[in-house]
């Protein structure tokens, strides 16, 4: 347990890292969900799995979704073809 | 500030701020360490008072439900703010064209079939889901919130593998409204069951039945439903309108 704990602490790490390094925001949308869902398997692994489910629904699917709709706006907005 | 001026400002105010930062983690409790006696009380007394098998659940809607009514509230404000704001741009000149070849459409074109068939496949499972989820609220972890979202999500899945004039089929806004408000109404009036009762505002005043199945724990699956209503509502809410917003231009000629 402790091993799987350090590993999913490592790999939050690495994830909170790739979405700040991500500069595309379209992208750094879709890193960000999967960082979400890494952190929400952290919890889980954490015995807490109340957190856990709260992390993925929003962190996962619903704070992604509404960032690729603004983008898909600003997109308009610019009158840039949308992606 | 000259940048050598600002450099030397950031390590220093970075040294100090480390150094804080070393020093109170150095006093946290050991790992996995637990000392406050809330928590076992209530891991003890969750069953035995309450027949709810989920320990935070009964805490959430039960021991603390006065909390989760305001945070219900809270979420339900930020939604009717966001509705507020982003309605008075769309103004009213909406519903005059519901033509076949919506803008929404004419840009799905590209959505490829595996994508369309996948989301298709996951809206049923999804709701099932998330009704389960929902009430399940007081026997395992999850509740109202999680579940409501879950089922929100389904309906994204729907624009998503299907056409926008479908989801407006499947999504009757005034519909969503009303579920949306009637689930932030139900929380209160469940908790003034409890003042009819003769006792407190948010008391348990329903039968608790026996523990580990579904009729179970009192009123609080009837939180869970209600919160989960409110939950589910609010976000089809917010991404119905977040969609409108993006539609909104494409109807003036660019797209």
């Amino acid at each position: 347990m402790m091993v799987l704990q350090g590993v999913l602490l490592v790999l939050v790490v690495v994830g909170g890292t790739a979405v700040v390094l991500t500069r595309d925001p379209l992208r750094q949308a879709i890193v960000a969900g999967v960082f979400g869902l890494l952190l929400g398997v952290l919890f889980f692994a954490f015995q807490a799995p109340d957190v856990a489910l709260s992390q993925i629904v929003v962190g996962a699917v619903a704070l992604p979704a509404m960032i690729v709709l603004t983008l898909a706006k600003l997109a308009q907005l610019r009158g840039e073809p949308d992606e | 500030m000259s940048r050598r001026a600002r450099n030397g400002l950031f390590l220093a105010s970075a040294a100090v701020f480390g150094c804080l930062l070393v020093w109170g983690l150095l006093g946290l409790p050991d790992f996995g360490d637990y000392r406050g006696p809330y928590g076992d009380l209530l891991a003890q007394a969750a069953v035995p008072e309450r027949h709810a098998t989920e320990v935070v659940g009964a805490t959430t809607f039960d021991y603390r439900g006065f909390d989760t009514l305001g945070e219900e509230f809270i979420l339900f404000a930020a939604a009717l703010g966001a509705l507020v704001l982003l309605r008075e741009q769309r103004g009213e000149e909406k519903d005059e064209e519901e033509e076949q070849d919506h803008p929404a459409d004419r840009q799905r074109r590209d959505t490829s079939d595996a994508l369309r068939l996948l989301g298709l496949g996951l809206v049923g499972p999804l709701v099932v889901l998330g009704i389960y989820v929902v009430a399940h609220g007081h026997l395992t972890p999850g509740g109202g919130f999680q579940g409501g979202v879950v089922i929100a999500s389904a309906f994204v899945l729907v624009h998503v593998a299907g056409r926008y004039l479908i989801l407006k089929q499947v999504r009757p806004m005034p519909l969503v409204e009303i579920t949306e408000a009637g689930g932030a109404a139900g929380f209160v009036l469940v908790g003034l069951g409890g003042v009819i009762a003769g006792s407190a505002f948010l008391f348990n005043f329903l039968p608790l039945g026996e523990p580990g199945t579904l009729l179970s724990a009192g009123m609080i699956p009837l939180l869970n439903i209600s919160v989960g209503l409110e939950v589910a509502g609010a976000v089809v809410l917010l991404f119905s309108e977040f969609l409108e917003q993006w539609l909104l231009r494409g109807r003036g000629g660019a797209a």
